[in-house]
């Protein structure tokens, strides 16, 4: 095995920059297709893969079922699922065309040594859609390095892009800054897949205010949007609203980075949700939580000190799935206001008039129930059940932020496009980078590594062309 | 509140895990955690010996060390495991047995044959003891039959006594005893042990140097236990011709309980070396270095059952077979009498963990929808 600093000066003709999913199906394509590649990816080793290593499944167009899905997912139906999250926002060729070739995804990923598994507990209503990692996101991309490794491509840790030198739409080299040492690669091909910016806090601050300060990251620290940052800067052409980004409500007490799944929270449907003033601003039963759970984080983060609680009694603590960190337990609404240093007679009286308002209903956590509010601003419009039988229990909750749509404009063949909206003949783009093409707002679960199978296999082909012509 | 430290933090990350989920089909430990919302010390030994180490879920763990949740659930469920070795052992006197076992075992073996070697010097002849016998009843001039059947008779009875005694204490503290246990459950569990079903990584092998996978260690396995089994099973068809048919050992090379005595013996030295080579290479992370003396014991006595036992077999018509005797039985009577003491009991357990789990399926039930 070639020393990293070795392999930097040894040069490539596809150079990857990132070390997720998009950037692995790109690297293997371009491998395949004859290419010596090679792949820099800022994180260490263990933290490869960016927002990767936290996904679990992926969405995938089929006409039939198979051993793991458990039924077809026509492309037509993909397309209204796409339409309704997004709101139209969305480019439609990019989009049809990304659902047409996500049918081929189950197939390529098995054959890159890619195992699946039926829909985990707890998710059965993906069960039909979306194909689950056997062992999660981080065995998916371990399988793809035992790949594009056996491939040959060659891989370098802790090896961040710094500058990408191009002229006229055309890419000469990177600059990659690992351990200190700063390497010119001039390659052939550029396949930019290296994330977004949500863990860039500085960055989410321009687009936030200094709410983002108390943000929660659900990826690694790594994901910090350089490579974006040096094409924005450099004459591509940006797609996506550079404001938005995927917010969900997770466990308050989880990490600054890389929490994942395991922080996120299940309990705000079954109770109500308390800002600092403990008061409620937001219909905690509006939808199922699989529907909500994204509006939550921005919720959250407009509210004092960017923090919320949810509030639930024993008739609701095994309810959802069980969660990272145990509940805040209290015998009173009062002790646990205490607990939770928000006003007793405040939390009290939040509590008391949700009380009086609840009507009688039947409670199905399965449906959407009659147990509703009535003459409360806002009201709980499902699964609205009193408050009232101790122990009462509550989780803080903060947004935590998975991704962000801001990205570079592509074309069909994963060309990144330049501000004259010329497409560049050698720089590609793969992943959350230009996931925004597709997926202009809201978020459709897997489809992030939809998108990122899909154009990374072409960005890698298309490289890997390049370089033999 | 837990039994013990490790109790503690396997229950830190069962909880993590249960909020994870993500490997849950990669063996039966995650789907057992996921029937339960909190975790005794029963639940866990129960989980911990269900775990057949086979690494998938350190490697696929997008929280193991250097990640701050520094889940590492084989090197944890393998300390809570060689614990309730300790925890369940009859008589509990003997729970230091397992503190240091590879000495105990060791210094049992050693005893055994000494015993033997110095037994068969006093009480038979030299001239039998040091010199070539043929024809049957060859083994029965330097031990007779009827000293050896009570002998081993009683070591066994007395390693069925404690291992059930052992095993009972596991059933009730995991919570089922009471419980019927179906034929179904009870023929799953035989399939699933006897495939090793779950030292298999969720389908491609298990992971022991690294993250890639490979079957040896199940290989391995194979060739140890299905050895055990066959010679097992030669002496007991070698039992049944004696005293059914009245024909005495040592017996023809083409005659069943040479057989499987041959063909078992072959997997007892083949099985135990592989083992132990996967043991050198296994990832230092994972593994629960506390407890290498009892795993290299128990590899060592099976690997000796099988070589002393070939070696017999072979030199059996030379002067070297009276010592050669003496130190296979030494051998095997220490292996009987360490049996509840050692290694020897994962098998007992996880095969009741095992049971457990197949009952807990058929009674199965699910939680909710959940977001991502």
């Amino acid at each position: 095995m070639a020393e990293p600093s070795e392999l930097l000066t040894a040069g490539a003709d596809v150079l990857v920059a990132g070390g997720g999913n998009a950037a692995l199906c790109a690297a293997i394509n371009a491998a395949r297709a004859g290419a010596r590649v090679l792949v820099v990816e800022a994180a260490p080793k263990f933290y490869r893969g960016g927002n990767t290593r936290h996904t679990r499944n992926l969405r995938c167009a089929h006409d039939e079922g198979n051993e793991v899905l458990t039924g077809p997912y026509p492309e037509e139906e993909f397309w209204d699922d796409l339409m309704r999250v997004t709101g139209g926002e969305t480019d439609e060729e990019l989009a049809r065309f990304t659902i047409a070739q996500s049918k081929e995804l189950w197939d390529y990923m098995n054959e890159q040594g890619v195992r699946f598994q039926p829909s985990l507990g707890g998710t059965l209503s993906l069960g039909r859609t979306n194909a689950f990692f056997l062992g999660g996101g981080r065995a998916m991309i371990n399988a793809l390095y035992r790949t594009a490794e056996a491939l040959g491509v060659r891989v370098v840790y802790e090896a961040e892009v710094v500058d990408v030198e191009i002229e006229d739409g055309f890419f000469l080299s990177a600059t990659v800054s690992h351990g200190g040492t700063r390497h010119r690669i001039a390659a052939k091909a550029l396949v930019a897949a290296a994330g977004g910016f949500e863990a860039n806090i500085e960055w989410l601050t321009e687009a936030w205010g200094p709410e983002a300060k108390n943000f929660l990251i659900r990826g690694t620290p790594y994901n910090r949007g350089s490579m974006l940052r040096l094409l924005l800067d450099r004459g591509v052409r940006p797609i996506g609203d550079p404001k938005q980004c995927h917010a969900v409500a997770i466990d308050a007490r989880a990490p600054k980075f890389d929490g994942g799944i395991s922080t996120r929270l299940d309990c705000v449907v079954f109770g109500i949700v308390v800002n600092r003033a403990a008061e409620r601003f937001y219909d905690e039963g509006e939808d199922f939580w699989p529907k909500r759970y994204a509006i939550w984080g921005r919720l959250v983060a407009a509210q004092p000190e960017q923090i919320a609680y949810a509030i639930i009694d024993r008739t609701s603590i095994d309810k959802f799935m069980p969660s990272v960190f145990p509940p805040i337990e209290a015998a009173s609404i009062e002790e646990l206001a205490g607990r939770l240093e928000l006003d007793p007679a405040a939390l009290r009286h939040t509590v008391e008039s949700f009380n009086a308002a609840v009507r009688p209903g039947s409670f199905d956590p399965a449906a959407l129930d009659d147990c509703r509010t009535e003459g409360l601003a806002p009201e709980k419009t499902h699964w609205a059940r009193p408050i009232a039988e101790p122990p009462f229990y509550a989780y803080p909750l903060r947004p935590g932020i998975t991704f962000t749509y801001l990205g570079v404009r592509v074309n069909r063949r994963a060309q990144i496009v330049m501000d004259d909206g010329k497409p560049s003949a050698n720089m590609f783009a793969a992943g959350e980078i230009m996931a925004g093409n597709v997926l202009g707002k809201g978020y459709l679960a897997g489809i992030g590594m939809t998108i990122g199978a899909v154009f990374g296999r072409i960005a890698g082909r298309e490289a890997g062309h390049h370089v033999r012509n | 509140m837990f039994a013990t430290e490790d109790h503690a933090e396997a229950d830190r990350l069962m909880r993590i895990c249960n909020a994870c989920r993500y490997c849950e089909g990669l063996c039966a430990v995650f789907p057992a955690m996921e029937l339960r919302r909190t975790f005794l010390d029963g639940d866990l030994n129960y989980l911990a010996n269900l775990c057949h180490q086979c690494g998938a879920c350190y490697f696929d763990c997008q929280y193991a060390p250097p990640h701050e949740f520094a889940v590492n659930v084989p090197q944890t469920l393998s300390k809570v495991r060689a614990g309730s070795y300790r925890a369940y052992v009859w008589p509990q006197a003997f729970a230091p047995m397992f503190e240091k076992n590879g000495l105990a075992v060791a210094l049992a073996a050693a005893l055994g044959v000494a015993a033997f070697l110095f037994g068969f010097m006093a009480w038979s002849d030299p001239g039998v003891m040091f010199s070539a016998q043929h024809g049957e009843g060859a083994f029965y001039r330097i031990m007779p039959h009827a000293a050896m059947a009570w002998l081993f008779g009683l070591a066994f009875l007395y390693a069925i006594v404690a291992l059930t005694m052992g095993f009972r204490a596991f059933w009730k503290d995991i919570g089922a005893s009471g419980e019927a246990v179906g034929g179904g459950s009870l023929w799953q569990a035989v399939k699933d042990a006897g495939r090793l079903r779950y030292l298999d990584g969720g389908g491609v092998g298990c992971m022991n140097e690294d993250e890639r996978p490979t079957d040896r260690r199940r290989h391995y396995h194979h060739a140890t236990f299905y050895g055990f089994l066959l010679c097992f099973a030669s002496t007991c068809s070698a039992t049944l011709a004696h005293y059914l048919f009245g024909w005495e050992a040592p017996y023809a090379w083409y005659s069943v309980p040479v057989v499987l005595g041959f063909v078992g013996g072959c997997g007892l030295v083949v099985g135990p070396l592989g083992l132990f080579a996967a043991k050198t290479r296994r990832d230092p992370a994972m593994a629960d270095t506390g407890r290498y003396g009892m795993d290299v014991a128990f590899l060592a006595m099976l690997f000796l059952l099988g070589v002393t036992g070939l070696l017999l077999l072979l030199l059996r018509a030379t002067p070297a077979m009276g010592t050669l005797l003496a130190v296979h039985l030494g051998v095997v009577f220490a292996f009987f009498l360490t049996m509840p003491y050692g290694k020897f009991v994962h098998g007992l357990y996880r095969f009741g963990a095992l049971v457990r789990h197949a009952m807990e399926r058929r009674a199965g039930h699910s939680v909710g929808e959940a977001a991502g």
